[in-house]
């Protein structure tokens, strides 16, 4: 049994890894109400950008932000797709996903590259994971405490009634392409961040490494979110839910791998998980009728 | 011309052009408010009431026709631009207001309507008291609860906050698209009676679709009937006072020329 609780660090600091991607993905599912598959892409654009920046010399902060504006700049294509040729969100984001396939195998020229903590200056490595620990929750609450403030400003607001109801931000003088713009990109970007970390984390980056983020990413949102339901309503306690359902994800994974069970079937079970809570509400809408949930229209 | 709030010219709006579905919604469509003006407007389904509201808030652009709010051309402005100018009230209460954001967030972001947004707070600490003084005035008990989700609310009280949330900056024009046609009768009334007190208290031009008879001659000054797209009658000033239910059926069936009998059940 040690060596079941000695995995479990490791599997924490994966949970914070993908926690990040994560908040990427809570931005557009539930804040802008955009399902944005682009993310599968953005993973692996994020990790081969930090990778061949880092191997080819570059310091390893600067490497992170290029990494991260490449992410921004996909969000960007999506919301092109998107908003400026009217293709469906979810179209739009598998579109920009496939090109960014080609163009991640481009940047790696190859499947992948390696990035050896050795060799390299980088800043986190699962060959030392109390300091990938520590260096990963400082980043966890840096990046909750900017998003927090961020959401409160007037183009956060906007933000989020764009997302809520896009009429009335119309009717209210809010330009919702702009807003809808600034959270794909920010959402991306935050995505691609988690990839250049990634990266370094498990030192290398791979075509694969962005598969199924999406469906991850809604698994941590959903676990996180049936947490701290009861806790609080307060937005920072749920962008640190989405940190807690990540882990919680990475360990229930880590358990999986340990008792030998056959892990391929892990990316259905999260996918069967997925759809059993998104349908839950629609079911308890459809069969529970006019009960309560802002359907009281008169009165 | 000073005294001119709206003018619309020769406004044209067809839907799915070409097609077998094609509908003119508004056909040549004039009309010309001034400032001041109470404008209850009637009509049978389809005759282009909301399309009417939707032109002016610029939903989509017309096909042709010009659209001028004091003396500035707003026919080729986004929506979102318009939106300074304009204080508007949908029929359906959940298309007012963003159901998962606070009542005082949704009156902030009222209050900052046509202001470009920077990274300033969404909402102040200042602002609260102003808001918690407006819900009050409303009566319905609200004022205590300034950070509940306005998604917790009854459809009557959502529309009052979109009231309130519409006459915040001081509009041009108030449109109301049949704002308490989704809301039962006491609760209907009760939503008019706020509409009239803030219409009053601000001195709004306002543009006010309502399916009832009774409610489009009590209230307003002036009183518009629209039938396939243009306004067929037009009263205001003490020969809309004198106005019954039976003079508006008339005046409809002689002005649309026998479809009376079609249209009377939507009209009453």
């Amino acid at each position: 049994m040690g060596n079941f609780f000695g995995s479990m660090p490791g599997a924490i600091a994966q949970g914070f890894i993908w926690g990040i991607m994560a908040i990427g993905v809570y931005i557009t599912f539930r804040i802008l109400d955009i399902a944005d598959l682009t993310v599968d892409g953005t993973v692996c654009t994020g990790a081969a950008v930090c990778a061949v920046l880092v191997t080819s010399g570059v310091n390893v902060w600067l490497a992170i932000l290029i990494a991260t504006l490449a992410g921004v700049l996909a969000g960007c294509i999506t919301w092109f797709f998107h908003v400026i040729l009217g293709i469906p969100a979810i179209l739009a984001g598998i579109l920009t996903q496939l090109m960014l396939w080609s163009l991640n195998l481009k940047i790696m020229s190859g499947a992948n590259v390696a990035v050896s903590s050795r060799t390299f200056k980088v800043l986190l490595t699962q060959i030392n994971v109390p300091m990938a620990l520590v260096f990963l929750a400082i980043t966890a609450a840096v990046i909750i405490a900017v998003l927090y403030l961020f959401f409160g400003t007037e183009i956060g607001c906007a933000i989020r009634a764009t997302g809520c109801n896009g009429a009335m931000s119309r009717a209210q003088g809010i330009n919702t392409d702009v807003m809808k713009l600034i959270g794909l990109a920010l959402s991306n970007g935050i995505v691609a961040l988690a990839g250049s970390i990634l990266c370094q984390y498990q030192g290398f980056s791979d075509i694969n490494m962005g598969k199924g983020a999406i469906v991850t990413g809604l698994a941590s949102v959903i676990i996180g979110e049936a947490v701290i339901k009861h806790i609080s309503k307060n937005f920072a306690v749920k962008l640190a839910g989405v940190f807690i359902g990540s882990i919680i994800y990475w360990i229930v994974y880590q358990t999986v791998v340990f008792f030998k069970v056959d892990t391929d079937l892990l990316k259905m079970l999260s996918a069967l998980l997925v759809a059993v809570f998104l349908g839950i509400p629609y079911l308890k809408k459809k069969i529970g009728g006019k009960k309560k949930k802002g359907g009281a229209v008169n009165g | 011309m000073d005294n001119v709030m709206l003018s619309l010219k020769g406004i044209v709006k067809k839907f799915n052009p070409g097609t077998v579905n094609e509908k003119v919604a508004l056909n040549g469509l004039d009309l010309t408010l001034e400032k001041g003006d109470f404008v209850t407007v009637i009509g049978g389904n389809g005759a282009g009431k909301s399309t009417m509201l939707n032109a002016i808030s610029g939903v989509w652009r017309v096909d042709s026709g010009s659209i001028v709010l004091d003396g500035v051309d707003i026919t080729a402005l986004p929506e979102y631009k318009r939106a300074k100018y304009l204080g508007r009230v949908f029929q359906d209460p959940m298309m007012g207001t963003a159901a998962d954001m606070q009542i005082e967030e949704n009156l902030a972001l009222a209050s900052r309507r046509g202001k470009r947004k920077t990274f300033a707070p969404g909402i102040r600490n200042s602002e609260r008291a102003r808001y918690r003084e407006m819900l009050s005035e409303l009566d319905l008990g609200l004022e205590s609860r300034l950070s509940e989700k306005v998604g917790m609310l009854s459809g009557g009280q959502r529309q009052a906050i979109t009231l309130l949330m519409a006459a915040m900056k001081q509009p041009k024009l108030l449109l109301l698209d049949e704002h308490t046609a989704a809301l039962d009768p006491k609760t209907a009334a009760t939503v008019l009676e706020i509409t009239e007190r803030i219409v009053k208290e601000n001195d709004l031009t306002t543009l006010m679709i309502t399916h009832n008879m009774r409610d489009a001659i009590a209230h307003g000054n002036r009183l518009i009937m629209m039938h396939e797209g243009k306004v067929i009658v037009d009263v205001s000033g003490e020969e809309k006072q004198r106005l019954t239910v039976e003079d508006l059926l008339e005046m409809f069936s002689k002005a649309s020329g026998g479809e009376f009998s079609n249209d009377r059940a939507i009209l009453s």
